[in-house]
């Protein structure tokens, strides 16, 4: 059954009428067109549509509209601000963390909510954390370089 | 708008051309699909990506055509020539004129670039812009024939564009398969960007009145040594004199540039479109809408080869929104939603009644190879001296057969298509290897011309060999036409995983004999099902002989990264370890002294000096393994140590540490290379431990990440990847053998620590013979 709802992504307000049972996911790429965050499996198995509900990394394709619809909702679009990359994004480029880039921005908001708790993660945190997310292309090593490399420069910011 | 139209329905020969990855069921079949299929890779670059799919597809698509010159487009109007200008132009130019010169452009065509208007542009910026029909799916395509480009034209890589996989503008290069970009399409870029040089500076040299001998070229910029005039691309290309000389054919024997350290050709360029990937600008072939664009979904049978008998479209019929076509077996519902779309074909789908018919599981699977085993349609067969001969000579004889399962390339980006009408132009963006193919199919399902067919591959997410077809493009084409209106088909990981093709199944047999002296005599090897790659041992064996046989493959089956070299490689370095053990000698000693190719036995050599195999190998436990195993295909060669934890209590394995020595030629960019390196043996792993498609009465029982374990962060071991540069010959592709070696020095570590030996891929299903009680 259709509802009018508010969703506040990327600090923008936006009315929709939708099911509220839709995935957030679909409701993103289909009614938002924010196409940065994507699908790979729609069952909570890969990580590739993760975005931060508040602090918190969270697949979309396993939330429904209805049930986020006062939060607030970062993605992938929302994470730099005008041109200046965020540091997760920043360390990514870095470090090459990337093959088809289609795993990216799951692994790059999971690594956003991943600092958000622990900004110094060890290396067994990182990849117990991490593991939901796949990356088929198999960047794996240069994905944990790129974390290793995102918490230096965050807590650098934060140490000036 | 598409009366005009006729879509050829049910499952016609064409139709089932576009459906099918090129094969039917076996090894020497498929090996044809990757090694014979042609060439190359193409992309789209960041320019592209940015018009294409970034600007409003109105503007884009609608209005007038700038420039109504002749050409194979409708009479009403042109969007490929629009496109080419706006994205030649797009960020770059300030100019409201059209920024390439009238005689420079082209559309594209169906055959290879011939002339240098056909491969490369140059705009009124002095930026370049390369036109290839090779895709880029993560390998770094675009990456690597931006330098060669760059490397020829002596221009900043920031200056080099690439224009990738849109048959209206660019040539035909060919799939993207078989590590063929590096060999031919690397070279071919450079013969166009190097005669492209001559002709600029053979420009300025007549405006100057000069041998263009006395010219120097740097970043762009012709110099006269002696009179210190200068002149640059960007001032030649206002020229119209350009676009005539560059209509030049390009001659077959360019001389190229002798490539020096810190040239551009082998430094770690990243990947051009880098920000929009992370930034989630970069649209991919899924993210592509249209205007008015509905979602589609497609009626799929429970099982392969069943046929719907009846079914009643009325519960779909009545949601709002959601149109339903139906065309023979095809059925499938359009709404404006994804979610509204799948509710409609769960309403329908339940009200249909199938004929299924028998087809084996994959718990029989092996026997029922066997029992099908016959000769392939192409098979392949390398024989030297005589079995009989040899095999008189051995005092010890093994025999074994390995088994190599079904497995998937599961890309993260399933298939997709967003397919747009406008008059009888139809326009499709879908993720294939094969872009001109696919188009040429398309437009044969639907009788009309390959002219009116515009196929555009975006960056992609992820191939590994599994999107050499457009299914989803023929679907959303179909959708489209039947609702007169853009439709995408967007592919879910159930469907990917169920009616995509799979890597061929093995079961490879092995008879060898070893003489008194420890010495190999004679070899028997026999492929069934999975092909002939990587087929012929390394090894100098007097009588042997390695051959495939076809099969009843129950599955469809297709290309794979790495393909049959992987079954073959496991099969072979494994039972090299065995024959060994039953040698009484050391594996790699072993090796060593059978080794027939030397560009093997220096990443061999590599390989176990940097893992310092010699210590290693003398401390292994029953918890502790290290294996070794070492291969050759597609002109490029590899050697993998690897350390196995073993927990025998419970039967599991892990896998610490990998050294991998890989030498492919020349290093066009090492850090691309490093990455494909580490991605094959990511993917190895995933084979060797767990990846296995199950199934039974035609259907798959584990379509999903959850039950399909790919590798994952937790299965990566400390990876030591080793690169050994080889500039006696040309570069080689470097994005399949680095997968080859991985899974057999895994089982070969295991079995060195327990005794246990494991023929199977995966091991996981054996691993319980691990166990021991404590
Ligand atoms: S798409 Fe959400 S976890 Fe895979
Ligand atoms: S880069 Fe391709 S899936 Fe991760």
């Amino acid at each position: 059954m259709e509802r009018s709802m508010h969703l506040t992504v990327n600090g923008k307000q936006t009315t929709l009428i939708t099911d509220p049972s839709r995935s957030l996911l679909d409701v993103l790429r289909e009614e938002l067109h924010l196409t940065g965050t994507k699908y790979g499996c729609g069952k909570s198995e890969c990580g590739a549509c993760t975005v931060m509900i508040g602090d918190e990394a969270v697949r979309s394709c396993y939330e429904d509209v209805g049930d986020v619809k006062d939060r607030a909702i970062t993605t992938i679009e929302g994470l730099s601000s005008g041109e200046t990359l965020h540091a997760v994004q920043e360390a990514f480029l870095a470090e090459g963390a990337l093959q088809c880039g289609y795993c990216t921005p799951g692994m790059i908001m999971r690594t956003v909510g991943l600092l958000t708790v622990d900004p110094r993660p060890s290396d067994e945190k990182i990849i117990s954390w991490m593991n939901p997310n796949i990356c088929r292309c198999g960047a794996y090593p240069k994905i944990m370089n790129a974390i290793r490399r995102a918490s230096r420069l965050m807590s650098e910011v934060t140490s000036k | 708008m598409t009366a005009k139209l006729f879509l050829k329905t049910s499952s016609s020969a064409r139709e089932r051309a576009i459906f099918s990855p090129g094969k039917d069921g076996e090894a020497g079949d498929v090996g044809s699909i990757v090694d014979a299929a042609g060439c190359s890779q193409a992309e789209k670059g960041p320019l592209e990506a940015r018009s294409s799919f970034q600007t409003e597809p109105k503007t884009l698509l609608g209005g007038t055509p700038v420039n109504p010159s002749a050409g194979a487009e409708g009479p009403e109007f042109d969007p490929s020539r629009r496109l080419f200008l706006q994205m030649l132009g797009a960020g770059l130019v300030i100019t409201v004129l059209p920024d390439v010169s009238p005689g420079q452009r082209r559309s594209g065509g169906s055959g290879p670039a011939a002339t240098v208007g056909a491969r490369l542009q140059i705009n009124r910026q002095g930026v370049v812009t390369v036109l290839t029909g090779k895709v880029e799916e993560g390998q770094g395509a675009r990456a690597e024939l931006t330098q060669a480009a760059a490397q020829e034209l002596r221009l900043p890589v920031e200056q080099v564009r690439m224009v990738m996989a849109d048959t209206d503008l660019v040539p035909n290069d060919g799939i993207t398969a078989g590590s063929r970009t590096t060999p031919v399409n690397v070279p071919s870029v450079r013969k166009a960007a190097a005669t492209a040089r001559e002709l600029l500076k053979g420009l300025a040299a007549r405006a100057w009145q000069v041998d263009p001998k006395t010219l120097t070229v740097r970043d762009g910029v012709i110099t006269q040594r002696q009179g210190g005039q200068t002149l640059s691309y960007a001032d030649l290309a206002r020229s119209q004199d350009l676009a005539e000389v560059f209509k030049a054919q390009i001659p077959a024997d360019v001389t190229l540039t002798e490539v020096a350290p810190g040239d551009v050709l082998g430094r770690s360029v990243p990947r051009p479109n880098g920000r929009d990937l992370v930034t989630g600008r970069h649209q991919y072939p899924r993210d592509k809408t249209a205007p008015n664009m509905l979602y589609g979904k497609i009626l799929r049978p429970p099982s392969y080869g069943a046929t719907l008998l009846a079914i009643d479209l009325t519960p779909a019929r009545a949601l709002p929104g959601v149109r339903v076509v139906r065309e023979g077996q095809f059925v499938g519902c359009v709404a404006p939603s994804t979610f509204r779309a799948t509710e409609a074909l769960k309403a329908i789908a339940k009200t249909a009644t199938w004929k299924e018919v028998p087809a084996p599981s994959s718990q029989a699977l092996y026997a029922h190879l066997k029992r099908n085993a016959r000769p392939g349609r192409r098979p392949r067969e390398h024989q030297r001296g005589s079995l009989d001969t040899g095999f008189a000579e051995a005092t010890k004889v093994l025999t074994e057969s390995y088994r190599v399962a079904y497995v998937q390339h599961a890309p993260m980006e399933p298939r997709s298509a967003t397919a747009q009408w406008t008059g009888d132009k139809l326009t499709v963006w879908t993720g294939t290897d094969n872009p001109h193919r696919v188009r040429a199919d398309l437009a044969r399902s639907l009788g009309i011309s390959h002219e009116q067919v515009r196929l555009i591959v975006p960056d992609m997410g992820g191939g590994f060999g599994g999107k050499h077809s457009g299914e989803a493009a023929l679907e959303a084409v179909r959708l489209a036409r039947a609702v007169g209106q853009p439709v995408a088909v967007q592919w879910t990981r159930t469907e990917e995983f169920t009616w995509a093709y799979f890597r061929p199944a093995a079961l490879i047999e092995c008879k060898a004999g070893v003489n008194a002296e420890g010495g190999l005599c004679a070899w028997d090897f026999t492929n069934i099902n999975a092909g002939g790659s990587a087929l012929e041992p390394p090894y100098a064996i007097p009588h042997s002989r390695a051959r495939t046989l076809g099969s009843d493959g129950p599955l469809r089956q297709g290309a794979y990264r790495g393909l049959a070299a992987t079954a073959n490689n496991f099969a072979r370095e494994s039972f090299i370890d065995e024959l060994a053990a039953a040698a009484g000698r050391d594996p790699l000693a072993f090796r060593r002294s059978h080794l027939n190719n030397e560009r093997v036995r220096v990443v061999l050599e590599k390989a176990v000096k940097e893992f310092n195999w010699e210590e290693r190998s003398q401390r292994i436990t029953p918890e502790l393994g290290v294996g070794l195993a070492c291969g050759t295909e597609k002109n490029s060669v590899v050697a993998t140590c690897a350390e196995v934890a073993i927990d025998r209590r419970r039967g599991r394995i892990k896998v610490l540490h990998v050294a991998e020595a890989f030498e492919c030629g020349p290093i066009i960019n090492p850090a691309n290379l490093e990455s494909q390196v580490q991605g094959c043996i990511a993917m190895g792993l995933g084979g060797i431990l767990r990846e296995a498609m199950a199934f039974d009465k035609g259907a798959i029982l584990n379509p999903s990440f959850g039950k399909y374990q790919v590798a994952r962060f937790e299965d990566m071991p400390t990876i030591d990847v080793h690169l050994v540069a080889n500039h006696k010959i040309p570069a080689a592709g470097g994005g399949e053998t680095p997968l080859i070696a991985i899974a057999p020095a895994v089982a070969n570590a295991v079995a060195a620590a327990t005794g246990v030996r494991i023929r199977s891929m995966p091991m996981r299903p054996e691993l319980h013979r691990l166990r021991v009680r404590s």
